[in-house]
């Protein structure tokens, strides 16, 4: 852990010393881990694909189905949920904190959004975050998914060294697979390169 | 009727005479050495739920290894070998066969395979197949001609999956090696990447964000069984099977942003495997398992690399370029596919193990996710035509390149399934 840094009572210190911090001690993760999920197994029996008889060619079709049972092509289809944002109340109004191109480094802009969120995480530790980060369009898939996952971590780093617990933020990425704006130039991808700041349960 | 369309760019030899079906399959490129074959549509093919000419003659020409002729009209499998004619249109084989409907709903399917120039048949054969697996049948077909002629196993009749989105939808599909035939494994409103097949066909693992995050599923393809086997801390990932199926590599940030570990496909305790402050990720088994490639950035710009899969020395493979991702590793292991940035293109690019020689395959320049054919003669990736993700096919020399048939939406991140079915 890196903690045993001196950090002073000024907010400009403190802020630069938090750039600091995070910049020199890389992005090694701190060895307390936080046990969200241990390897959870799920076993969902999905229902194989149906196709509707008509009730007239019912006999017609029991030895046409049983044909096609026996065919090698199957293929089962199987629908995933979604899920959506917690509460929202008490949060700073900007959720979000945008990078520059390759880089994982917290800008100046982005140091109000982060105090705002540690600011509610330290008053209430029932309350957590999920850190969402996101690359633009340029790049392979999963290597996006990565550096995306650098700047999750580089946010809850901060939050972490402001006061929040391990255990109240968790760091995700989306690589480039949930762009705010599709487009295709720099405009677009200075808006993609962001992480996103989100309550979760 | 449907209504039948074919384009063709460039020089293949192809005339027209097709079956119906709807249909289009765009190549481009002139082989190497190709076999002159001559085929026409079999009696019976009109209004059958597949046109077996059609399905042939594409993935013939898909393998960059013949150069198909028309021949000559309403002849089947009995029909005797009109070899003047063939010999003076250039064939060295003709096809000829037939499909009748039986009282149960399956269809009789016949055919036969001349050599034109010795005046015999090479084969000829006769199969009772269900009408769901008449493109699985002409599929076979067609692997048996590829074989005959060319000694190689074909891979017509194996399967691939990819990913399609359509606006907010995603879906994990599972088509035919030509991009017919699309089952829907998966849909969901969230992102779905890197799909893998296990080495018995049976199985895909893939990473799914509908918890909000990157977590790894294994899902077997004919139940619709689930197993979610990665939701550590942070993003699960990369998810790549051991060739005996028994286990997978995959990237984790549970203790760093991204490293990589082997766990049982079943769930359990992960082995960590590199230990870098950098990013590893994108693993890829050696064919013989003992070898685990991967990308890394951990000499800067991301590069791939090589580890025992037990663990111990890393080994650095590519050099040329400062931006190299996506390894895969043909069948024989003498052959990695990858993606090479050179400006602001990406290329898929091939390195010979053996001899060090690198060859760019494509000159588009949005190109992703290499993947081989299980003969190792075919690598499919994924590109950007005219606004639109698509899949493409090349031949591992470069030459031929088709683009898969479409479904109207994007589609990415192809893995091309083993020998099969």
């Amino acid at each position: 852990m890196n903690t045993s840094q001196a950090i002073s009572t000024s907010v400009t210190a403190r802020w630069t010393a938090l750039i600091v911090v995070s910049l020199t001690a890389g992005l090694v993760a701190c060895s307390s881990p936080v046990k969200l999920n241990e390897t959870p197994v799920e076993d969902r029996q999905a229902k194989a694909v149906d196709n509707a008889a008509d009730a007239a060619k019912a006999a017609a079709d029991a030895a046409a189905a049983a044909a096609a049972a026996a065919a090698k092509s199957t293929v089962a289809s199987v629908k995933a949920g979604g899920s959506s944002e917690a509460n929202t109340s008490g949060w700073p109004a900007q959720r979000v904190v945008y990078f520059d191109f390759d880089s994982f480094v917290l800008r100046d802009d982005a140091k109000p959004v982060v105090e705002g969120h540690a600011k509610v995480l330290v008053g209430n530790k029932a309350r957590k975050l999920m850190i969402e980060a996101h690359t633009d369009e340029r790049g392979g898939r999963e290597y996006n998914l990565a550096l995306g996952q650098k700047r999750a971590e580089a946010v809850a780093k901060s939050l972490v060294l402001l006061g929040a617990t391990e255990a109240q933020v968790e760091a995700v990425s989306f690589g480039k697979e949930r762009p705010a704006d599709e487009g295709h130039d720099e405009q677009a991808w200075a808006k993609n390169r962001r992480a996103e700041l989100k309550e979760r349960k | 009727m449907w209504k039948r369309r074919h384009f063709v760019t460039a020089l293949t030899g192809m005339t027209a005479g097709w079956a119906h079906a709807q249909f289009r399959v765009e190549i481009s490129g002139i082989g190497a050495t190709q076999w002159p074959l001559a085929l026409e549509a079999f009696r019976g093919e009109t209004g059958a739920p597949a046109s077996p000419s059609a399905i042939i003659r594409a993935d013939l020409e898909r393998s960059g290894a013949f150069r198909l002729l028309s021949g000559p009209a309403d002849k089947d499998e009995a029909s005797p070998l009109p070899q003047e004619a063939l010999r003076g249109s250039g064939a060295d084989a003709w096809l000829a066969g037939s499909m009748s409907r039986l009282a149960d709903r399956s269809w009789d399917v016949r055919y036969r395979l001349w050599d034109v120039v010795k005046g015999q048949p090479h084969f000829t054969r006769s199969a009772n197949v269900p009408a769901p697996d008449l493109r699985l049948a002409a599929h076979r077909i067609a692997d048996e001609i590829y074989e005959k002629m060319t000694g190689e196993r074909g891979v017509f009749a194996s399967r691939i999956a990819y990913v399609s989105r359509s606006g907010k939808q995603y879906a994990l599909v599972i088509a035919d090696a030509d991009g017919e035939g699309r089952q829907v494994a998966l849909s969901s409103s969230e992102p779905i990447i890197s799909p893998a097949w296990s080495p018995d066909g049976k199985s895909l693992a893939y990473v799914s964000f509908e918890q909000q995050k990157a977590a790894v599923w294994v899902q077997e393809v004919m139940t619709g069984k689930r197993t979610l086997v990665a939701n550590f801390r942070g993003s699960n990932s990369a998810p790549a099977w051991s060739p005996d199926g028994r286990e997978l590599a995959l990237t984790l940030s549970r203790d760093a942003i991204a490293q990589l570990y082997v766990m049982p496909v079943n769930g359990g305790t992960p082995r960590r495997l590199t230990t870098s402050p950098s990013i590893d990720t994108e693993p890829v088994y050696s064919p013989d398992g003992k070898s685990i490639y991967f990308v890394s950035d951990r000499q800067g710009g991301p590069q791939i690399f090589k580890i025992p899969s037990s663990g111990g020395r890393v080994e650095r493979v590519t050099f040329k370029g400062s931006y190299n991702i996506s390894p895969a590793i043909s069948p024989d292991g003498t052959l990695l596919a990858y993606v090479n940035r050179d400006g602001g293109a990406f290329r898929i690019t091939t390195l010979d193990l053996t001899s060090g020689t690198i060859s760019s395959l494509t000159d588009t320049n949005d190109d992703e996710s290499p993947s081989f054919a299980p003969n190792g003669r075919l690598i499919m990736y994924a590109s950007r035509s005219q606004g639109r993700d698509v899949l493409m096919t090349t031949t591992i020399d470069g030459r031929i390149k088709a683009r898969l048939a479409t479904s109207g939406l994007d589609m990415r991140e192809p893995a091309w399934g083993p020998y099969g079915r």
